[in-house]
């Protein structure tokens, strides 16, 4: 157990020291009391935000650290939210069955991410190529589920609604003895959001600090090296496919509760776009600079979209640009640098970082 | 003496280009042989059939008497192949240390990649930059990580694509008694080198490769004094 947690921090996390994790708390804490004293609308916002963390951090772990550029993780988004639709609509939402809806949808994500990934990783897909394949994979999806529009597109008693999309779906709910289920809306809902943020946080910065994650990083720098020490890297890209397409199924879901609502737009290419914006202008190379980018990213466009601004989506087109000519390691990433840096400790880029602390302790198997 | 590697006319065409044509090369087990031949000999092509990067067009690789002609590199690696690229294929991202870790975990447990990351640091002379970055490493610490990584997985073949490619002679000369300490301690290398000192220092037997078919075969002396070597590499044959 003491293992597990020694891997939160590692050679592939930004924020190991002390200072970071009492932040750490000290911001968990606020998001836990913030229900009790915001409005109701800035609690369900900010919960807002943190739906999209989950589809940006599976990112990371792909093109990040692993070093595969998906462009279509909105693929995995879309099946999950539209899964979601399709069961809840068609058995409700009593006994807790929502649960079980988010549980097989996220399952699907993962299915399809595992028979896709396995076709082009096992088939020796590499490089920009596997960003084409995604891109056309959630293209395609956007496509046909535009066209779904007449009465014969319909799933049990849920219709698929064409370009208007599903909507009217149940929020999620907990049986509760008692009553017949607790709604988790509002500040239910965003503490539920919350615990999920920061346990999947917690889970990724563990992967990704342990045996599997040195290899991750060692596929993103070199994939042939990799092989020609024995690993079967197919398996690992495989994986952390999965992982990333079971994650963006998440934020699917989390999306279409929220709003009980989703369509194929969400599939679409402005949608798919954005994640990589989010990712790489945070520092794709760390999940903690993505989360943080993320949130901040998706706060940002909402203000110009509540605003009336059709820009939200130039800007952030700029952001990306701004990103890759000035801070290829992404902000965050490069903020935190100059910090440690002014600091006079630790002036590596995260992936170099804590070398001593690597050496005295490598990742326990 | 049992061959640790054979090859049995092994051949891989490119289009009209018989890059290798019909090999049959034979590594006995504890040997130390150096493979020479002008650019475009088919040495390195050699080395990725040898590695499975390839599939051949025809003839097959035995290695410990087991045909692992369709087997995936990762599974060759696993049964005690392990390859210096000519090019130094580390982790430029990541520290020294780290890069070394990556290939003692596969085999082994936590606290024994420890010990064996020490003594791997010590042997490659690499203490002083165990943190650095290995992208920023001089061009001969490249290659002797790059060396390094090869044998943390204490392969029983060892294959070394041009070792001393760029570095100096001293660090050439050091080289070369790694390889030889390595081989006195029961491994079988193949090394491809251009560098004749190098080959002098090292070499016991050699075989030389000329338009993808092994020319001539030989101990040090023999190749040396062997007159139609020297005209290959002027080009006269």
């Amino acid at each position: 157990m003491a293992s597990w947690f020694a891997r939160l921090n590692g050679p592939q996390t930004l924020g190991n020291g002390r200072g970071f994790w009492l932040g750490f708390v000290a911001v968990l804490l606020l998001l836990v009391v913030l229900p009790f004293f915001a409005d109701e609308y800035l609690v369900n916002n900010i919960g807002y935000f943190f739906i999209w963390v989950f589809m940006a951090m599976g990112l990371s772990l792909l093109w990040g650290y692993t070093g595969i550029l998906s462009f279509g993780q909105t693929a995995f988004f879309g099946i999950a939210g539209y899964t979601y639709g399709v069961i809840t609509l068609n058995y409700g939402a009593a006994y807790g069955l929502t649960f079980a809806a988010l549980l097989l949808a996220v399952a699907l994500a993962a299915l399809v991410a595992w028979i896709i990934g396995y076709f082009m990783f096992y088939g020796g897909i590499r490089d920009v190529f596997v960003g084409i394949v995604t891109l056309s994979i959630t293209l395609v999806l956007e496509t046909f589920m535009a066209q779904t529009a007449g009465p014969e597109w319909v799933i049990g008693t849920a219709r698929l609604n064409g370009f208007n999309g599903m909507s009217g779906m149940p929020p999620l709910t907990i049986p509760w003895p008692g009553e017949d289920e607790i709604f988790l809306e509002g500040r239910y809902l965003f503490w539920f959001l919350v615990a999920l943020v920061v346990l999947l946080y917690l889970a990724l910065r563990m992967l990704v600090n342990s045996r599997f994650g040195n290899v991750m990083v060692a596929i993103r720098e070199n994939p042939s090296r990799v092989e020609m020490l024995g690993y079967d890297i197919r398996r690992y890209q495989l994986i952390v496919f999965v992982i990333g397409g079971a994650l963006a199924g998440l934020s699917g879901v989390l999306y279409t509760t929220w709003g009980t609502y989703i369509t194929p737009s969400a599939m679409g290419l402005t949608a798919a776009a954005l994640p990589i914006v989010w990712t790489a202008a945070g520092g794709r190379k760390d999940i903690t600079a993505t989360l943080v980018a993320t949130v901040f990213l998706v706060w940002l466009s909402q203000i110009l979209a509540v605003k009336g601004s059709q820009y939200a989506l130039v800007l952030m087109g700029l952001i990306l640009l701004v990103a890759v000519m000035l801070a290829p390691d992404g902000f965050v990433v490069t903020l935190a640098k100059k910090i440690a840096q002014l600091k006079g400790r630790n002036t590596q880029p995260p992936s170099n970082r804590s070398e001593t602390k690597l050496a005295e302790s490598p990742p326990p198997p | 003496m049992t061959a640790i590697l054979e090859t049995k006319n092994l051949s891989k065409h490119f289009g009209g280009l018989h890059a290798t044509n019909g090999i049959d090369l034979s590594i006995e087990s504890g040997e130390l042989r150096c493979l020479i031949g002008p650019n475009g000999a088919g040495k390195s092509t050699l080395f990725k059939l040898i590695l499975g990067s390839y599939p051949p067009s025809s003839g097959e690789i035995l290695f410990n008497g087991e045909n692992i002609t369709k087997l995936l590199p990762c599974r060759r690696i696993e049964k005690g192949i392990s390859i210096k690229f000519q090019v130094p294929g580390i982790f430029e991202d990541l520290p020294v240390a780290q890069n070394l870790l990556i290939a003692l975990q596969h085999r082994m447990s936590k606290p024994r990649s420890q010990t064996e990351l020490e003594r791997l640091m010590t042997l490659l002379d690499l203490q002083s930059a165990r943190t650095k970055r290995a992208g920023d490493l001089s061009h001969g610490q490249k290659q002797w990580l790059e060396i390094g990584m090869a044998i943390a997985l204490a392969p029983s073949l060892l294959l070394l694509d041009e070792p001393t490619a760029g570095m100096s002679p001293e660090e050439t000369f050091k080289t070369g008694e790694l390889v030889m300490q390595l081989n006195q301690q029961g491994m079988t290398v193949l090394v491809i080198e251009h560098d004749m000192a190098f080959v002098r220092q090292i070499a016991q037997k050699v075989t030389v490769l000329h338009f993808g078919k092994i020319f001539v075969e030989g101990s040090l002396q023999e190749i040396v004094n062997n007159e139609d070597v020297a005209r290959i590499y002027l080009g006269k044959v």
